[in-house]
């Protein structure tokens, strides 16, 4: 996982990743968030192996999570925000039909 | 809304370039993705401490980023450019919504992204660029935990182990796999060393920064790869291994070139670089009249540079606007191009010295996956080249390979290389993807709020007959 460094003083932001409430400090994105948090993969491919962000620069789109109920996101170009909800993403996307 | 000029991207090139553009009374947006200026290279810049891990080349790019935010460029953080047609339309997303706003003149200052490493075990959870961690510090103060290692070879992996050491998590080791005959063919260019000698002399500082931070260095090494079942545990090599918990790979930096390629802009294969890059003029001008490119995206020459060709491409652009005179292009382009000179002299050295080895670009064993996204294997994309494939387009058809998300911005260059290499024809002859619009994912909602006047007009119209 990665932790802040010794003398980091950075205000913190509450997220949860999972459902699980983790504390990351203001400016992370949300990639960092699931990096933080522990997790040792953040989505599943089509194929059923298991990701962890690559590049954190947009590139690879390895980081994509469901971010706040919307699905497909570069996590590692959002920033936390206060009660975000990061989920990780397990195999290839459905299309679901919307009510009403 | 219709601008004089449009930059896309703010790192040090789209900085630079906006400043100048503003001062010389141009019309100009600044388009970026990120939420705040600086590219990669000054990444949350306007957030670092005095004191920060990442040292004083980092804290070079606070003024820049304070000169954009006082001048009066219409600076667009968090905005996706999606679409540009070559006439100058831009297609920008924002929080959902998309605008179209026209340029006259088009900047591209996209950068660089790091050259795909595709070894054994690239993908498993833990292993990671190294430009990524330095992202991870620059942007949260975050550091991964336990073991460490970092391989591969160029200027960025030497950094990023002193910034990691002054962060409180020194790297265990650095794997350098530069051969040999790298020292020896980049011994040719001792003569740039004394002209290149301020750039020199922060590279030697880096290596001697590491050794003061106890972190050993490995030379010549060869065949690294990633070992573990659901994370990598540890690195191998030919002749060793260590345990690991992050293994962070770099082999140097290739121009982002998916928007200049999806606008068809000429491009040209640098054998020294090993990479594409457009074709441009001194002034960064492209094969398309309205397109300029500068900084990285033209081809890797680092940040000072960047800054360079940003302020030339926008006195290139003042005088195409008619808001200078040729000879007063020339004359502030003057110090300007000197700066360029001296900061590019040690190129020819570096480009030589940490020129990536021959299975970088086309790895060995067939069971290595190149495409990441869709999971194609160098075996897939070799027999999909041996039954005809003759470029990347044609592969897609083949194998999927570049259909996933990235649109083949991690696997285009590693696929161009191995189709050469089994038909035994140089890459500038076997070519690139063809990017295509969107760039960037973007919702039905995104593009359903597009407001396109004559589109409108005839739904309009055929509803009401």
């Amino acid at each position: 996982m990665f932790r802040p460094r010794s003398e980091a003083r950075r205000p913190s932001v509450a997220v949860t990743v999972e459902g699980r409430r983790i504390a990351v400090p203001v400016g992370a994105s949300a990639a960092a968030a699931v990096l933080a948090a522990g997790f040792d993969s953040i989505r599943e491919t089509a194929g059923g192996r298991e990701r962890m962000p690559f590049c954190m620069m947009g590139v690879c789109f390895d980081c994509l999570v469901e971010i706040d109920d919307v699905p497909n996101r570069q996590s590692c170009m959002v920033e936390v925000r206060d009660g975000m909800r990061i989920r990780r993403q397990i195999g290839a996307r459905r299309t679901h039909p919307v009510a009403g | 809304m219709t601008v004089e000029l449009a930059i896309i991207g703010a790192g040090p090139a789209g900085m630079a370039a906006a400043v100048l553009a503003g001062e010389l009374g141009l019309d100009t947006v600044l388009v970026d993705e990120q939420n705040s200026p600086g590219g990669q290279v000054y990444r949350a810049i306007e957030r670092a401490a005095p004191d920060t891990p990442l040292g004083p080349d980092y804290l070079a790019g606070r003024p820049l980023a304070a000169a954009l935010r006082a001048s009066r460029v219409d600076y667009r953080p968090n905005t996706t450019l999606w679409h540009v047609d070559p006439d100058g339309t831009l297609f920008l997303e924002n929080a959902g919504h998309t605008e179209t706003v026209t340029a006259r003149r088009i900047l591209l200052a996209t950068g660089a992204i790091e050259r795909p490493v595709p070894i054994p075990g690239w993908t498993l959870p833990g292993v990671m660029t190294a430009g990524a961690a330095q992202t991870l510090l620059k942007t949260a103060d975050l550091v991964p935990e336990g073991r460490v290692v970092l391989a591969g070879q160029g200027p960025l992996l030497y950094l990023v182990a002193t910034q990691l050491a002054r962060a409180g998590a020194p790297p265990g080791a650095i794997l350098e796999t530069a051969p040999l005959d790298n020292y020896l063919d980049a011994a040719r260019y001792l003569g740039s060393l004394w002209p290149g000698r301020r750039l020199l002399t922060r590279g030697l500082g880096l290596v001697a920064a590491i050794k003061r931070a106890g972190v050993p260095i490995r030379r010549g090494v060869r065949g690294i790869r990633a070992v573990g079942r659901r994370r990598v545990d540890r690195v191998a090599w030919e002749g060793g291994e260590l345990a690991a918990n992050y293994l962070l790979l770099h082999e140097g930096v290739i121009p982002n070139i998916q928007i200049s390629l999806a606008l068809q802009l000429r491009h040209e294969w640098d054998e020294t670089q090993l990479c594409w890059r457009p074709a441009l003029d001194a002034w960064g001008q492209t094969s398309l009249p309205n397109i300029a490119v500068a900084g990285d995206c033209g081809g890797i020459a680092g940040a000072e540079a960047a800054v360079l060709t940003g302020r030339l491409a926008a006195l290139d652009a003042a005088l195409w606007l008619g808001h200078i005179g040729e000879a007063e292009r020339d004359s502030r382009a003057r110090p300007i191009q000197a700066a360029l000179d001296r900061e590019r002299a040690l190129r020819p050295f570096l480009d030589r010295l940490y020129r990536p080895t021959r299975s970088v670009m086309v790895p060995a064993e067939d069971d290595i996956i190149v495409c990441r996204c869709e999971e194609v294997s160098v075996g897939r994309i070799r027999r999909a080249a041996r039954l005809g494939a003759t470029g990347p387009n044609q592969l897609k058809a083949f194998t999927r390979c570049g259909m996933g998300p990235c649109q083949g911005r991690i696997c285009g260059p590693v696929v161009a290389a191995i189709i050469a290499d089994v038909h035994r024809r140089p890459i500038a002859e076997i070519g690139t993807y063809r990017p295509r619009a969107p760039f960037k994912p973007i919702t039905v909602g995104a593009l359903a709020d597009l407001e396109i006047p004559r589109c409108a007009a005839t739904t309009k119209g055929e509803t009401t007959r």
